[in-house]
């Protein structure tokens, strides 16, 4: 589990490093009025989405990575 | 033999459906941050209800966000469930009961460059439940915003009690260690994969559920133990989300988890979904899958009392599936703003679930079945929100 964990952290050091490089974005943030329609938010309503996954959540064994995380649409 | 578990009305739902996991419900809530840009101002108030195998339960969900400066965004939810239960497991090993759960939480997120960090504390409590979860994400934009990373951990300390001994009081604790990734893939589509570890260390089972066991000196031929879980228990889940942009504004996303533990249960669920627009009327239709495989101590009846070291019989445990249909219309009813809001929803969203349990039998009106012949267990349920939202 520690090796595992020591895994990710440096999975994400070295995410998190590539951005110093200036790679281009291949969609401009004036491309991205569509990702920015609510429509598309991956987690609209906060409290229906936190609801229903409480609702599964109690019936079922399995847990986590429901991914509301991160969820963003780089529109800023 | 053993005396059953005692006829008096106890709490005997899925101990899950309690507290523990108020720190999961905030990820979606608080915690769950976006990078680069902090949450709308919104509040919103919910009624929710589900009916579903002898279960009933309702409440409201209230939730208030806001922004103070540019740099900081303030949450407060208060959630409620009202439980009356007369499951299977109730009926079949006890007496229905009512009772209610409350949860608070509280958190901020604080906006730096393209760096988000939230913080969110919960606290949930029952007659015979108390929970308390704390939980750090923070979110970095990276890729001129094409990238969000996300790391995010969580920690929980339970209380459990037991309204049938005063005495009875045992600690559960929980940490859960999150990496997500969020990715526009197109100008029409974005995704996203998140991980997730979760480990439990404590007192795990119910102190009210019991597990059967083949007894021939009993009238029905078997007889109940209390069930007897392992003190931990680590998960690990990964699961993708997309979502695609349709020419004509309207939304296709679908999103598929995996996840398996050292309790040898594995499950997949996959979704999908349909977002239509249409003036002020937002439409919305989805579809989710569940499986998974049974826990490796689980067992609708064992061959005789003390059968092993670890003894569940709880159908959260068995092998089922659950096939779930979502029908879902929001209406915005100040289009354009009015005074100081922005936009205000009347929502209403309706969920029916078939549950299918493989091995989880159903024990009522079996007299002269031999056991473990009994039929399959399986019920349907119908959950119902009904909520209205703001932005300002």
């Amino acid at each position: 589990m520690k090796r595992l964990a020591v895994r990710l952290v440096f999975g994400a050091m070295v995410l998190v490093n590539f951005s110093a490089c200036s790679v281009e974005p291949w969609v401009k943030p004036y491309e991205r009025d569509r990702l920015a329609d609510p429509i598309m938010n991956l987690n609209r309503d906060p409290v229906s989405t936190a609801y229903i996954n409480h609702v599964h959540e109690a019936r079922e064994g399995a847990r986590g990575a429901s991914g509301s995380a991160g969820g963003g649409c780089g529109c800023n | 033999m053993r005396p059953a578990v005692p006829e008096v009305a106890v709490a005997v739902t899925s101990r899950k459906l309690r507290a523990g996991l108020v720190g999961w419900c905030l990820l979606f809530i608080g915690a769950g941050a976006l990078a680069g840009v902090l949450p709308e101002d919104r509040a919103d108030a919910m009624y929710h209800y589900y009916d579903g195998g002898g279960v009933q339960i309702d409440g409201p969900s209230l939730l208030m966000r806001k922004s103070v400066g540019q740099s900081f965004s303030f949450f407060g939810n208060y959630y409620e469930d009202s439980i009356s239960s007369a499951s299977i497991d109730v009926v079949t090993t006890a007496s229905p009961y009512d009772e209610t759960r409350t949860e608070y939480s509280l958190g901020f997120d604080y906006l730096r460059g393209d760096t988000t960090m939230s913080f969110a504390y919960g606290n949930s409590e029952e007659d015979d439940y108390e929970a308390n979860t704390f939980n750090f994400g923070i979110a970095q934009d990276i890729f001129s915003g094409m990238t969000t990373v996300t790391l995010g951990y969580g920690k929980g300390n339970d209380t459990v009690m037991s309204n049938v001994d005063p005495d009875f009081e045992a600690d559960m604790d929980r940490q859960s260690y999150r990496l997500g990734v969020s990715q526009v893939i197109t100008r029409n589509m974005l995704a996203s994969i998140n991980y997730e570890v979760v480990t439990d260390e404590g007192f795990l089972n119910n102190p009210y559920r019991s597990v059967r066991y083949l007894d021939p000196t009993s009238g029905s031929g078997y007889s109940f133990q209390p069930e007897r879980y392992p003190n931990t228990r680590t998960s690990n889940a990964v699961g993708v989300r997309s979502r695609y942009f349709l020419p004509y504004r309207a939304a296709l996303h679908g999103g598929y988890r995996y996840f398996t533990d050292d309790w040898e249960i594995d499950a997949h669920n996959a979704d999908v979904g349909y977002t239509q627009p249409i003036g002020p009327w937002t439409f919305e239709v989805g579809y989710r899958y569940y499986t998974q495989s049974a826990a490796e101590f689980f067992s609708d009846l064992f061959p005789y009392e003390d059968a092993q070291n670890f003894l569940a019989r709880d159908k959260e445990l068995s092998s089922f599936d659950s096939h779930t249909v979502q029908a879902g219309v929001s209406y915005d009813f100040i289009e354009g703003g009015w005074s100081f809001l922005e936009k205000g929803t009347l929502n209403v969203f309706y969920d029916h679930v078939w549950f299918s349990y493989d091995d989880f039998r159903d024990l009522r009106n079996n007299t002269g079945v031999i056991p473990g012949q009994e039929p399959t267990y399986e019920f349907e349920a119908d959950i119902l929100q009904l909520f209205v939202s703001f932005w300002f």
